[in-house]
């Protein structure tokens, strides 16, 4: 049954992968000390090369009896597993209770969980706005944008810079933040959206690392490679009665740190407690993601929303029909980028220490990684991803060494197996009712 | 000759050294029915492209009642209100049929951003008017009831009738279509005549036709201007044309 | 005025060493956009693994007691063509191939993939810090005025502009001649129409791969020579740099990569020279978003039109 060609190919596979392994896995290079040397690697890595070579071979060999053992198993089709109701006024109903229900869930959740889990429970929300956000762009508009990061960065030195420089609060900065970020996209995309979409990915990443570049450098403005330190953290708003009526921002140390500010536990007369603050950060986290998610839902429903799937269909016929393709692009790379801005001040607030090492090619590449797994376009979808993908490395430390290897395996995997994602975007479909 | 709506002149496109089109004229009247016949790669769909902005012409003049528009960008063309289809049926596949007719309608609807987000009244009463508009359409072209439909499923024939209404929600003065009878069985080819006659008569279209079927372009052409190698080759009724010995021979050549 | 002609040429001839092996590196991006109009995001991991593996038979040779300069490195260069020729070959089998024909961001996706994973796999076997090895190769010549600023010609540089030049060589023969460099010839003007004519277009893509990835080794053992050094992450900017001077070159055309490289070398040695090392990589990037903006088809490059 099994034909000698089949042989020759395994043999040629198996022997490849030991010519991939060995050089770099089997042998490791040591330079430090007096003369370079090769280590042997231990026996276990030894024996999983073998292992692994003698795998591939069969798996050439039985390639076909693997495959139609494979395609035996159904692809999972994760959609269809979802009850969706078949009317358009019935599944927004069923839509909208739902994300009650989320939203419910996610704001009562802190106050039962540990301090650890609500502060990487923020750091997952904002992984989630950056990857809804990125989603406008590549699943939305469909323009890979690898330089994603560069919005963030702004976003996040535009909250550094304006409360260090003017001492301006983080609710002003917040928007400002996006607006300074969406100005960014607004620049840099204007020259490039008429760009072929591979050149424009590649483009946008000469941005991105242009931008580090320039944070790096401009050490006067931006501190450089050390970074700005001591950001503060968000204030609440709240109401003075006392000495006379005012708006006034709650901190959330032991001592307010910013005159006229008033300390939380003060203000409510309870006994001081750090959690307090991770709590609010990360409830302020869940407000701007779920004014995202609002935001992104509208837009989808609009007409800018429906010109960006027919641009990603058939530009051609799109111009045909005289819809402006740079200026339908624009709208989604400048709104794209204004949700890293926000993200990115939030960052700053939560983290009071950024440096350009946060905004490298490899925070993008994450980012794209969470739009690709999450499915592009699907809202849903990206914030699985951005759970699985923070959570993770968090969980399990081991896999913390392994996370961007992973990453890489996936997207690779992702686009073999299931390029529109896990969750494919099932646009809303507008229907038309007869009167 | 004022009067033209669609004035061409000398056009000339060259790729590299080809010349793909070469001194083509040709205008159109209102309410005038015109096509352009002429062998496969005469450069038909060349003009078109030129024409309707795809390409810039290397050489040559476009008016559009009377305004000067070779070199524009494709969709600046569009919206002066010349709209065209291809010959390969070109759809928002993924999209609804009543969909694709509202992208149609971009420009005619509400896309402030703030107003989309508020829902205000300004905006909802724009979505219902381009709803309302695109039906009315596809009762036209006998497509309401698959609205909802994705216009990917739809027949050849559907596909080519949806295009068809998709230019006309866009409200154009001159509609060029690309071999819209390509791929159409007889009875379907008989509606399609039906329609462009309508669209003419009836919303004062003036139509510029690529077409191989000989019925449909005799039938219907006021004028017919046949090319022929890029080159113009005759031009006249089609009765002129019909008679037309160069004609036969460039169509009885190419077999 | 000597003097500052002297540092012109020394930058020039800095430029045009380094310019060379962008060159020799843009080969891979510009063959495989000819043949199958994707950017091959993972190349630059390919020139990094070069240069790790020969970094390792190296060691590996001088270990085993062959210390004859010659044969250690023609033996580390053959070794390591072969080995990230592999590497080459399997990145195509395993991330593009099974893409091939649909959109065109998928395949660049998983090759970013494919970066990510490959040099994440070095970090990981090899350790992230860096390695050196001890220059091998001394000697240089200096010229001009013995009390002022001298220009120095390092062995080191000549051996990189020789190998540059015979490898160059050796492809265009390559390419012009033999029945395989015909095919690709074929198959970078219309794949369909190859595959037709009963072309093997999957052995030439292979084929393709191969070559870039032999031709990226070949840059990584001279630049690793050069520099002493290596790490994981010396790939992606590599990359990214001779994947502008193939766009500057004209993508698709492989004397224009060569132009490319070497003219982006020298932009990128006077530009420190001249302006700022800290920009440096801002210039070159900023010279590739002009390109594309202003120029896509390069300095050599066919221009396309769009099929309606």
């Amino acid at each position: 049954m099994i034909s000698q060609e089949k042989i020759i190919h395994g043999l040629i596979a198996a022997i490849a992968t030991l010519v991939l392994a060995f050089p770099l896995l089997g042998v490791k290079l040591v330079t430090d000390g007096i003369s370079p040397h090769l280590e042997n690697a231990d026996t276990n890595t030894i024996v999983s090369i073998l292992v692994a070579s003698l795998a591939v071979f069969f798996v050439q060999v039985f390639k076909d009896h693997l495959s139609s053992a494979f395609s035996a198993i159904p692809r999972p089709d994760l959609l269809s597993k979802i009850p969706r109701p078949t009317t358009t006024s019935g599944r927004d109903k069923a839509e909208k209770i739902a994300t009650m229900l989320l939203i419910a869930f996610a704001l009562a959740w802190p106050f039962a969980a540990s301090r650890g889990s609500v502060d990487l429970a923020t750091l997952v929300l904002i992984y989630v706005m950056l990857g809804l956000g990125l989603n406008i762009v590549v699943g939305l508009a469909g323009l890979l944008d690898l330089g994603y990061v560069a919005f963030y960065a702004v976003g996040a030195y535009s909250y550094a810079l304006l409360s260090d420089y003017y001492g301006l609060s983080f609710w002003v900065c917040l928007p400002i933040a996006g607006l300074l970020a969406a100005a960014f996209g607004f620049l840099l995309g204007f020259p490039v959206l008429r760009l072929r979409g591979d050149y424009l990915a590649i483009v946008t990443l000469g941005f991105g690392e242009i931008i580090r570049i320039m944070i790096n450098n401009l050490t006067s403005l931006t501190g450089g490679p050390n970074g700005i330190g001591n950001i503060p953290k968000p204030t609440l708003p709240a109401i003075q009665t006392e000495p006379d009526l005012a708006l006034v921002g709650l901190e959330f140390g032991k001592r307010a740190k910013t005159e006229g500010n008033i300390p939380f536990h003060e203000y409510f007369g309870i006994a001081y407690d750090g959690s307090y603050k991770v709590i609010f950060l990360y409830l302020l986290a869940v407000l701007l993601v779920v004014f995202t998610i609002y935001v992104i839902r509208r837009l989808v429903r609009m007409p800018v929303g429906r010109a960006w799937e027919a641009l990603r269909e058939d530009e051609i016929a799109c111009r045909s029909l005289g819809l402006n393709r740079t200026a339908i692009k624009l709208s989604a790379f400048t709104m794209g980028a204004s949700f890293a801005g926000f993200a990115g001040a939030f960052f700053a607030a939560r983290q009071g220490f950024i440096s350009p090492e946060s905004f490298t090619f490899i925070e993008s590449a994450i980012i794209l990684a969470i739009v690709v797994l999450g499915g592009m376009g699907s809202q849903f979808g990206i914030i699985l991803a951005a759970i699985a993908m923070t959570v993770l490395p968090e969980i399990a430390r081991e896999f913390q060494e392994y996370r961007m290897l992973l990453f890489g395996v996936m997207m690779v995997f992702m686009m073999i197996w299931r390029p529109q994602g896990l969750l494919p975007a099932k646009r809303p479909q507008l229907e038309m009712t007869h009167d | 000759m004022t009067d033209l709506i669609l004035d061409v002149k000398n056009l000339s496109m060259q790729f590299g050294g080809l010349m793909a089109v070469d001194g083509v004229s040709l205008g159109i009247g209102d309410k005038q029915i015109v096509s352009v016949i002429g062998p496969n790669g005469a450069g038909k769909t060349t003009v078109f492209n030129c024409i309707s902005g795809f390409y810039t012409p290397t050489g040559g003049e476009v008016r559009f009642q009377g305004q000067e528009i070779q070199g524009l960008p494709d969709f600046k063309i569009s919206r002066l209100g010349m709209v065209r289809t291809f010959q390969h049926v070109r759809l928002f596949s993924n999209m609804t049929v009543i969909e694709n007719l509202l992208v149609a309608q971009h420009r005619h609807v509400n896309t402030n951003l703030l107003s989309g987000l508020f829902k205000t009244p300004d905006y909802k009463r724009k979505e219902k008017e381009a709803m309302d508009y695109a039906a009315y359409w596809l009762r036209k072209v006998n497509l309401l009831d698959l609205a909802n439909r994705e216009s990917g499923n739809l027949s050849y024939g559907q596909q080519r009738r949806l295009e068809i209404a998709r230019c006309m929600v866009t409200k154009p003065q001159l509609l060029m279509l690309d071999e819209p009878a390509a791929g159409l069985n007889p009875n379907e080819t008989n509606e399609l005549d039906n329609l462009i006659v309508s669209l003419k008569e009836d919303y004062n279209v003036s139509i510029l036709l690529i077409e191989h079927d000989m019925g449909l372009v005799m039938g219907i052409s006021d004028i017919i201007y046949v090319i022929n190698q890029g080159r113009p080759l005759a031009s006249g009724t089609p009765d002129e044309i019909k008679a037309n010995p160069q004609v036969i021979k460039a169509y009885l050549g190419e077999s | 005025m000597v003097e500052a002609s002297l540092y012109f040429i020394q930058q020039l001839l800095n430029g045009l060493t380094i310019g060379s092996t962008y060159a020799l590196i843009a080969i891979g991006y510009t063959m495989v956009y000819g043949i199958i109009g994707m950017i091959n995001f993972a190349h630059g991991e390919i020139y990094m693994i070069g240069m790790y593996v020969s970094f390792v038979a190296i060691t590996g040779l001088m270990m085993a007691g062959i210390t004859f300069l010659p044969v250690v490195l023609l033996l580390a260069l053959a070794f390591s063509m072969f080995v990230s020729s592999t590497y080459g070959w399997a990145v195509e089998r395993v991330a593009y191939r099974p893409l091939r024909g649909g959109n065109r961001l998928i395949p660049l996706i998983s090759a970013i993939g494919m970066s990510i994973f490959l040099q994440n796999y070095v970090r990981l076997a090899q350790g992230s810090r860096d390695v050196a090895i001890p220059s091998l190769i001394e000697g240089n010549w200096s010229f001009g005025p013995a009390d002022g600023f001298q220009a120095t010609v390092s062995l080191m540089q000549v051996i990189i502009w020789i190998s540059t030049v015979i490898s160059m060589f050796a492809l265009t023969q390559f390419i012009a001649r033999s029945k395989t460099g015909k095919a690709c010839r074929a198959v970078a003007e219309d794949l369909k129409m190859a595959n037709l004519l009963g072309i093997d277009t999957n052995r030439v893509i292979s084929v393709t791969f191969i070559i870039g990835a032999a031709l990226a080794a070949v840059a990584g053992l001279l630049l690793g020579l050069y520099y002493g050094v290596a790490n994981p992450f010396v790939g992606f900017i590599a990359g990214l740099k001779a994947f502008t001077a193939a766009v500057l070159g004209g993508i698709g055309s492989i004397p224009g990569a060569m132009l490319g490289g070497l003219l982006l070398g020298v932009t990128e040695s006077m530009t420190g020279a001249y302006f700022s090392t800290e920009y440096k990589d801002v210039v070159s990037f900023g010279l590739l978003v002009l390109i594309l903006l202003f120029r896509p088809t390069g300095l050599l490059g066919k221009p396309e039109v769009e099929k309606i």
